[in-house]
Formats: C-alpha cells, structure tokens, sequence
C-alpha cells in the first residue's frame, strides 16, 4: 500500500498513473485545478480499485496554498509514501516570444510552482526520513530548441533542481524520481501530428509506477528517448544553432 | 480540431473527417461549422457506414472512458459513454457481475452498443443491450443535457436506444448487470444436417440454455442446405482455481493485398469446421471470451479481406415466414458460391426492443460476410433484399453499407416518427443514404420538436 499524493491529477499521464495506482489498491489524493473533471477522474480511480480517494481543487500556481494541501493531503492518507508532481502546460513558444509576461507565467506554472512545491514536499518527507518524490519533467528540458525553448528551459529547471535535491535526500532516505516523457499523444498535444515516435499516456504511466517502485533516479519513457537525447546534447553547439527544430 | 481518413470495421471507404473530441462528460458539445455535420465516434467497429459522416465531422468519445460508480451489491454500473465493454468485464467478471447482453466483439464502448441497440446470444431471454440501460445522457448540439430513462424523456430514450448517434452525443449511461457464478460456461456444440434439424433443435436449446447461436456451412446445399453447429451454453458453476484460461492474442499486422476469404479457402474451411468434432455432440467448459468473442483473440481480422473490404449482410426475418425464407436466402447464396466464414444464425426471441430503430424483433436473424467483389457481389444483395423484404424483414444498419432507402423504410416503420428527435447539425452517411429522396416527398423529418 502507497499512500500517494498527485498534484495534476487530470492530466491524461497522471490520470493513466492513477488507474495504474488504484487497481493495485493504494490510497490515492488527488490535486488539479479543474473541479469537475477532477471528481471525474476521482470517482474513476475509487470504481478501480483504490480503497480511499480524496481530491481538493487547486491552482498550483497558488504557491501559498501548497503548505495547507499538503498537510490535508498527509491527514486523509493517513501519512504520505508517494508524492507525484504532473501538471503543466505546454507553452505556446510564438506567444512566449512576443510576451515577457506570458513568459514568466509559463515559467511559473512550468518551473516555479514546482519548485516551491518541492521544497515544501521534501522537507515534509526528510522529516520523515522515508517516501518517494517523482516529478515529471521532459525531454525537452535536456536541450533549448527554438520551436520550444521557454517550456523547455522550464523543464531543465526542474531536472536540475531535482538533481540536486535527489542528493540532498538521499542520505536521508527519501527517493526523487526525475520522469523525462517524450512526445505523448495526450490533450496537450492535440494540435500535433504524430510520428513513430510518439506514444501512449497508458505506455508512459506503466514506465512511471515501475520508477517509483523500483526509486529510480531519471527515467526516459519511452526508453528510447535516453540514446536519442543523448546524441542530441552531444550536437556541438555550432552545428545545433543551425538546425530547425 | 483535426483532420483524418477514417474507415470503419468493413473497410469499404476510408475517408477524410474533420475530428472533434470529448475528453470528459462535463465537456460541452464542440462547435460544429455553418452547413457541417457530426456524428458521434466510439471505437468504429460498426462494419459500414452508419458511423461514418465523410465530408463532415466526427465526434470522437474514446476519451470518455472513466466508470462513475459501481455497486457490488446491486450490479448498477455507471460510466462514461467511451467505455469499452471490455474495460467493464475486466472490473465485474472477478467481481461476480456480467453484462447483461454482449455482442460478438468486447472492443465496442458503452455508446456504441446503446446507440446500435446490440444483441447477443442471449437475446431469447434477455433481449437486446438497451433494455438493460436504466439511464443515459444525451448532450444536445444546443448544449441541452437530457437525462433519459423510462420514466423521464421516455421518447428520447426510445430514439437513442438504437439511434446511430444520430440523436446527439452520449456522454454517461447506467447499465443492470447479472449475476454469475464465475468466468466459465458449460457449452455443447451441436451438429445439424440441415436447416430443418436447426429449428427442431432451437426450441429445446431456447428453453434449457441461456445462450445459443449457429454457425452454418453456407456453401452446403440440397439435403445438405443449412448444415451447420449449433452452440449452447449456461454460466458453469466450476470453481475458478481449478482451470486457467489461455490468455492468447494475435494479430494481422498489415492489410493483406488480397482477400484470403475466397472460394477455395472457404470451401476447405467449412468443410473441415463441420466436421470439426467426431461426434455430433460435445460437450465443453469454456472462458467467457472464447465462448462470447471467439474472434477478439484475432486483432484487426478485417485485414484478412484485403484492401477492397467485406460486407456483411445481417437480416431478420419475422415469424411465420423465417423458415422458408432463411432457406430461401442460403439457396441463393450456395448458388451464386459467396459464402462467408462467419455465416451465423440465430432465432431472436419475444423481448421487445427498446429503441424506434432497435433491429432485433422475434424471428430468426442471419449474417453474412462477403469480401468486396464489386458489382456481382451488389447483384446477390439485391436478389437477397427481396427475399427479406417479402418476409417483411430488415436489415441491421450496424453492418450495413448499402442497403436500399426504400427497404430501411419498409423495415423501420418508426423511422419519421424517430427522424423528428434527429439532431439538427447530427447526420451520417448512413443516414443520408437511406433517408435520400424520402424528405422531398414526405418532408416531416428535418423540423425540429414534437
């Protein structure tokens, strides 16, 4: 039994996770700003399985809110094993460009509100001095590219910030799992025509339980993705300003 | 919005479709351009066109596929509209519920078995998949949500029930399940010479067993014409842990460039599966699948008629004139040597059908697979429309891609008073075929209200 927290529960990976979660039976709480879907995807994880299911609706970007959810959170499941951070939005690159304040709201949402969130779960958790952090951040996060380098540099962000607190909390027994999708045909990429490479919400959610079960450091899902970004970081820059991505 | 090609189950036409979608049952109906059309999509295992609306637009409701409650006491199951019957076995069979009725296939959803108003083999006791719908709702293009049963908007429920998504988009429905005692049946197969010893064996089988359903050799013929097996089954009270079901799936991976179902393969197949087992009665305990979607294990089987696609002809003929019309239909198709695998017979019983346009009424039905070969294939159907019309019997339009207009009005007598709960910017290929030229001249339909 996990007693897992998800923030960005109606997100289509999160809520695939969630089923995943449910039908083994773990008590599952969980957080997105949308009220009515969210009651949706709760009531579904309940019919699937999970023994107890909370929810609270909530604006992440609402950083003051944080600490209060977080303490509901851990007094419904009766303590806190899991904690996984889902949500986002996938920037619109051309209107970044031409709006420093829409820039720094994505960057808010995408990085920022991450980031104070985690500071909050992982003190919680250290105190503890046991459970699992895992955060979804992207492959687009490992290098900027021009089609979308503001969601990009959002996302490196947060890998970097879980780097460095995967080492901080790792003496003190809590894990910090670092999930790098690739493209994932969700809602959130609807606009987007498919390729081979694109993948199932279901297909990532099953990368992400194995993860956080197995307190994995970062996971590409599909794994593929590892080699491809790879070589992709390994493009000397002189080449890679030329490119069109 | 998208755009895509889109086939259905037969795959007869593959065409463009502009796409929209419902990613939950709180999402408002799309806006639908001035002048197009839409038509609401589940998992295309409709083998025409009836879920198909070239030129317009499709609304996708896969995405609808969360359940809302479930009661383990009482069997009442709600979910969304994009469920697959599938996904509602996987939860209720280990929990000792079934569905009430299932068609041939798992992979259809919540809608779409509603909105053909699908029967199965058990379609004697239980009637068809709407009568066990206790409540639905239907989103309007006008952004009106109805909450339908027996009792509240009957009329909608009635026009919905067997409706082809032509009424607006369902985005929830509750379903009775039924009890059983576990995942196995007891089934016996049972071999018929020919048609007469299928009716003499049907009365027997409707009375002692909740399931049954005929495969028929449709190439045999003269004393031979309608020989066939007949298999009959009730839910087996064998404990779980005594059998495993082989889990087994495979899959045709590409298209294939030409039919593999032609005069040869079918001949060697329904010679060899006549005479499938020594004696003419044997007695087996089976899975839940193997026994209800014998075909499942197979994915994407469509593939195996090649590029041009299948047809599949299903009729049922009523009453007094079933018999010597279904010996009528198989003497013509013997003749003319299209006969098909999956040539399967069944007689329906007395339980009304819900739906204005619901298929299943008392008589015996008959389907039929054909591979596409064009015009001669066309010239069958004709002489085989006449037979059923005669009959006074219809065709289903779940299967259907070609059926006369003036023979779905002959079969469907409800069809004006059902046109009146049309969705205004609703339509279908389907639809727009068999209501063609009907407008002009009995121009009622397309006003609104009733």
């Amino acid at each position: 039994m996990n007693r897992t927290l998800i923030v960005g529960a109606t997100s289509a990976i999160a809520e695939a996770t969630a089923r995943r979660l449910a039908k083994r039976g773990d008590p599952l709480y969980l957080v997105a700003r949308d009220q009515q879907r969210l009651a949706a995807v709760a009531a579904d994880v309940g019919v699937r399985g999970s023994p107890r299911v909370g929810s609270e609706a909530l604006n992440a970007n609402h950083i003051g809110e944080h600490g209060r959810m977080l303490e509901r959170a851990e007094q419904f499941l009766g303590g806190l094993d899991t904690v996984l951070i889902a949500y986002g939005t996938l920037s619109d690159q051309k209107t970044c460009e031409a709006s420093v304040e829409h820039t720094l709201h994505e960057l808010h949402t995408n990085a920022l509100s991450v980031v104070a969130l985690l500071t909050l779960v992982a003190n919680r958790l250290a105190a503890r001095g046991a459970g699992t952090i895992a955060v979804i951040s992207s492959v687009a996060g490992d290098r900027g590219r021009s089609s979308n380098y503001v969601y990009g540099s959002a996302k490196a962000l947060v890998t970097v910030f879980l780097s460095g607190l995967r080492q901080r909390l790792h003496r003190r027994g809590v894990a910090v799992v670092t999930i790098k999708p690739g493209f994932v045909d969700t809602p959130m990429t609807a606009a987007f025509r498919k390729g081979p490479l694109w993948t199932k919400p279901d297909r990532v959610a099953a990368g992400i339980v194995r993860a956080i079960d197995r307190k994995a450091g970062v996971v590409y899902l599909p794994g593929f993705w590892r080699p491809i970004m790879l070589i992709v970081r390994m493009i000397p820059e002189r080449i890679f300003r030329a490119l069109e991505w | 919005m998208s755009s895509r090609a889109v086939s259905s189950w037969g795959n007869l036409v593959r065409a463009e479709h502009a796409l929209f979608g419902l990613r939950g049952r709180s999402d408002p109906f799309p806006k639908i351009p001035a002048g197009s059309s839409v038509l609401p999509f589940g998992n295309g295992r409709s083998y025409g066109d009836s879920c198909l609306n070239p030129g317009g637009a499709l609304l996708e409701t896969r995405a609808l596929d969360r359940f809302i409650r479930f009661d383990r006491e009482t069997g009442l199951l709600a979910s969304e509209a994009g469920v697959l019957l599938d996904d509602i076995l996987r939860l209720a069979v280990p929990a000792g519920w079934f569905l009430p009725v299932v068609p041939g296939t798992a992979y259809v959803t919540v809608g779409g078995a509603i909105a053909n108003d699908v029967h199965g083999k058990n379609h004697h006791r239980a009637g068809t998949f709407g009568r066990h719908v206790r409540e639905l709702e239907l989103l309007r293009s006008n952004g009106e949500r109805l909450k339908c049963s027996r009792v509240e908007h009957p009329q909608w429920f009635s026009a919905t029930i067997g409706g082809l998504g032509l009424t607006g988009v369902i985005t929830w429905a509750e379903l009775q399940l039924t009890r059983i005692p576990g995942p196995w049946l007891a089934m016996e197969v049972v071999r018929f010479a020919n048609l007469e010893q299928f009716f003499e064996l049907c009365d027997e089988s409707d009375r002692e067993f909740e399931y049954t359903v005929a495969w028929i050799d449709c190439l045999a013929r003269g004393r031979r014409l309608g020989r066939g097996l007949l298999q009959r089954a009730n839910h087996s009270e064998i404990a779980d842990r005594d059998r495993r079901a082989h889990v087994r799936q495979l899959s045709v991976p590409f298209m294939s460039p030409i039919s593999l179902v032609n005069a040869v393969t079918l001949r060697v197949f329904n010679t060899l599966h006549y005479h499938r087992q020594w004696s003419p009665r044997a007695r087996y305990t089976v899975d839940l699948r193997e026994f209800f979607f014998p075909l499942d294990w197979v994915l994407h089987w469509n593939r195996l008629y090649g590029p041009r696609g299948f047809y599949q002809y299903q009729c049922v003929l009523p009453g007094l004139f079933a018999r010597d019309a279904t010996a009528q239909l198989l003497e013509t198709v013997a003749l003319r040597g299209q006969g098909s695998f999956l040539a399967v017979i069944k007689r329906f019983g007395s339980p009304t059908s819900p739906g204005m346009l619901s298929f299943p009424r008392a008589g015996v039905t008959l389907a039929l697979d054909f591979p596409n070969k064009g015009a001669s294939l066309e010239h069958l159907f004709r002489e085989l429309d006449e037979v059923v019309s005669v009959a006074g019997g219809r065709l289903y339009p779940a299967k259907d891609a070609r059926m006369p207009g003036t023979l779905f009005r002959s079969g469907y007598p409800r069809w004006q008073e059902f046109a009146r709960y049309v969705d205004p910017v609703c339509s279908s290929s389907f639809w727009r075929r068999v209501t063609e030229g009907a407008h002009m001249t009995e121009g009622v339909y397309m006003t609104e209200g009733a």
